[in-house]
């Protein structure tokens, strides 16, 4: 099975050095996308059917068409990795960027030159250390080689990249406040219009990309669209990196065909639940997406499958809860980092996040009351889309509302029982 | 006083912004590094190296995670306190290393040696429980190793 993004992972998970990754084929997409126009780029990606791999899923190359091009464009025009990985459960950036700088240093230069961008930033997580080190150096290796700077190999195109280290918070995810964020202000969402495409950084066109969605497109670009969508079990293009974490024999991450379905990552690959647990259910995508329970196991882990099952793909990583851990507990866990991480910047959102989380960590405590599960029904309603600023709230309530439904006695155990049967 | 390295690194970081406002957070966190937070009186080198008002970095300051406006310890320990951490057990991790050391998260040990801070999800989740002492990750963690890792900070 073809490996694109972690094929060239060492085993001692040292990253790959700028020679080991040429030898490998590195920077022949690159070569390849200049000897295009941008928009045969753009159009390649398109055909691909890439789709953002930060959780939203929005089609890649449609995403890059609304950006103005030509002499007429404003300048200069940005080009952004989002690596600020903080999705409670999610940890497949970090491998990426860790182990093979290059590829995403690679995949940003092919997806700038494509909108036609100047500069670059990667916005990095500012606990991700290693990988700041080993970026740093891979961009300076990269300018020394001239696959960054001046007049990139000979070609007349010309892109800088900068790497920013965030000082932490989970909005910076969100594409509009990561913009304020590297401008160096609160980071709080704008409202979209005008949409980053056409106005984003300091005014101009600036895409932001997840790092996974960016290693893929060099690939496309050397490989070409038919291969990448061949790589995929189902419609969604490509391979996806997917991760188990929680009380599975064997926690790890894997790049598999999209589409694998969540039964064989949860079994063939994480080695099934430890011995002596249950298997309750799980977040397919992290933090903010949907649980899912026994009877889902067998859906395709892609865009549209997990989305029918009623859930999210999100990252793809999953987070799995077993039969010996509180669900309650669980969902106060995730309610408590929200409540958190909402910017404030609008009322729904921190007013209602830290109600919930007020409610279910007194009903963790046994201090639980029966108007308290309509308060929690409520709130999954009070925080929907279209209720807020932007999607945090939203994505904030979806693991309460799935849990309220596929959980429910539990939920009520906690207030009849006056106590958290599981401590 | 802002050192001649700080102002250095602060100097280059301008060269990759449209704008010195742009620096702002990039400049606080370099000072941290070399200070381990950010004083008052940093701050007003920093207003007058970036032509901010401090009542408008502060604003940035307080708005993000990372940025210590108070003094901290020697070492500095993030434990990880998000959802796969805590199926794995993170509630034992914590109170072993608050109960050892004798302080909470957000204290500093009598000592000065190490201060503690909740922090959320480290990417580490296939080893969880994590933690972060000083920018090093620490995985899998479990009492006897948290003792073991412990004798690394003096």
């Amino acid at each position: 099975m073809e490996k694109p993004l972690t094929g060239n992972f060492r085993p001692d998970k040292e990253a790959v050095s700028l020679a080991e990754y040429e030898r490998a084929g590195g920077y022949q997409g690159l070569r390849r996308a200049l000897s295009m126009a941008p928009v045969e780029v753009v159009e390649l990606v398109k055909r691909s059917n890439l789709r953002g791999r930060g959780g939203a899923g929005f089609p890649t190359g449609m995403k890059w068409s609304f950006v103005p091009m030509g002499k007429e464009a404003p300048h200069p025009k940005y080009l952004v990795a989002n690596a600020d990985e903080m999705e409670p459960g999610t940890f497949k950036d970090r491998a990426l960027m860790e182990r093979d700088p290059h590829q995403l240093i690679e995949g940003m230069i092919v997806s700038a030159y494509a909108i036609e961008a100047d500069i670059g930033y990667i916005f990095l997580r500012g606990e991700y250390e290693c990988s700041h080190d080993r970026l740093s150096r891979a961009i300076a290796e990269a300018r020394a080689s001239n696959y960054i700077g001046r007049n990139i190999m000979g070609s007349g195109y010309s892109l800088e990249i900068h790497l920013h280290v965030s000082a932490g918070r989970y909005i910076c995810g969100e594409e509009t406040a990561l913009l304020n964020a590297l401008e160096g202000k609160r980071a709080h969402p704008r409202t979209k219009p005008p949409f980053p495409q056409v106005s984003g950084l300091w005014g101009k066109p600036t895409i932001v990309q997840n790092v996974e969605t960016l290693c893929n497109v060099h690939h496309i670009v050397d490989k070409g669209p038919d291969w990448f969508r061949g790589l995929s079990r189902t419609e969604d293009g490509g391979t996806k990196l997917f991760g188990v974490s929680g009380k599975v024999k064997k926690p790890g991450l894997w790049e598999l065909p999209m589409g694998t379905p969540m039964r064989e990552i949860l079994e063939d690959h994480a080695g099934g639940m430890c011995d002596g647990l249950l298997f309750r259910g799980l977040l397919p995508g992290g933090a903010s997406t949907d649980f899912l329970v026994a009877e889902h196991l067998d859906t395709p882990m892609d865009y549209g499958n997990v989305q029918r099952a009623g859930s999210r793909l999100g990252t793809g990583t999953m987070v799995v809860l077993d039969d010996r851990t509180c669900p309650v507990g669980m969902v106060w866990n995730l309610e408590h980092f929200f409540a958190q991480e909402s910017c404030g910047w609008c009322t729904p959102c921190w007013s209602g996040l830290a109600w919930t989380e007020k409610i279910l960590f007194a009903m963790e405590q046994g201090k639980g009351i029966r108007r308290d599960l309509d308060t929690l029904i409520f709130q999954t309603k009070f925080l929907a889309p279209g209720n807020t600023f932007c999607a945090f709230a939203p994505g904030a309530v979806e693991p309460l509302q799935s849990a309220l439904k596929y959980f429910a006695d539990d939920f009520r155990r906690h207030v009849d029982e006056q106590r958290c049967p599981w401590r | 006083m802002l050192t001649a390295e700080e102002r250095r690194e602060i100097e280059e970081k301008l060269t990759q912004y449209p704008t010195r406002q742009a620096v702002c957070i990039d400049a606080m966190l370099i000072v941290q590094r070399h200070q381990g937070w950010v004083s008052d009186e940093s701050m007003h080198d920093l207003s007058d190296l970036l032509g901010l008002s401090v009542a408008d970095m502060d604003g940035v300051a307080t708005f993000y995670n990372l940025i210590r406006r108070k003094p901290v310890g020697r070492h500095v320990a993030l434990i990880c306190d998000s959802v796969s951490c805590w199926i794995m057990g993170c509630e034992r991790v914590r109170d072993h290393l608050c109960g050892r050391l004798g302080a909470q998260l957000g204290e500093t040990t009598a000592d000065g040696r190490f201060t503690l801070l909740p922090i959320v999800c480290l990417g580490a989740c296939d080893h969880a429980p994590a933690m972060m002492i000083d920018g090093k990750l620490y995985e899998d963690l479990n009492v006897e190793q948290i003792e073991e890792v412990l004798t690394h900070y003096d």
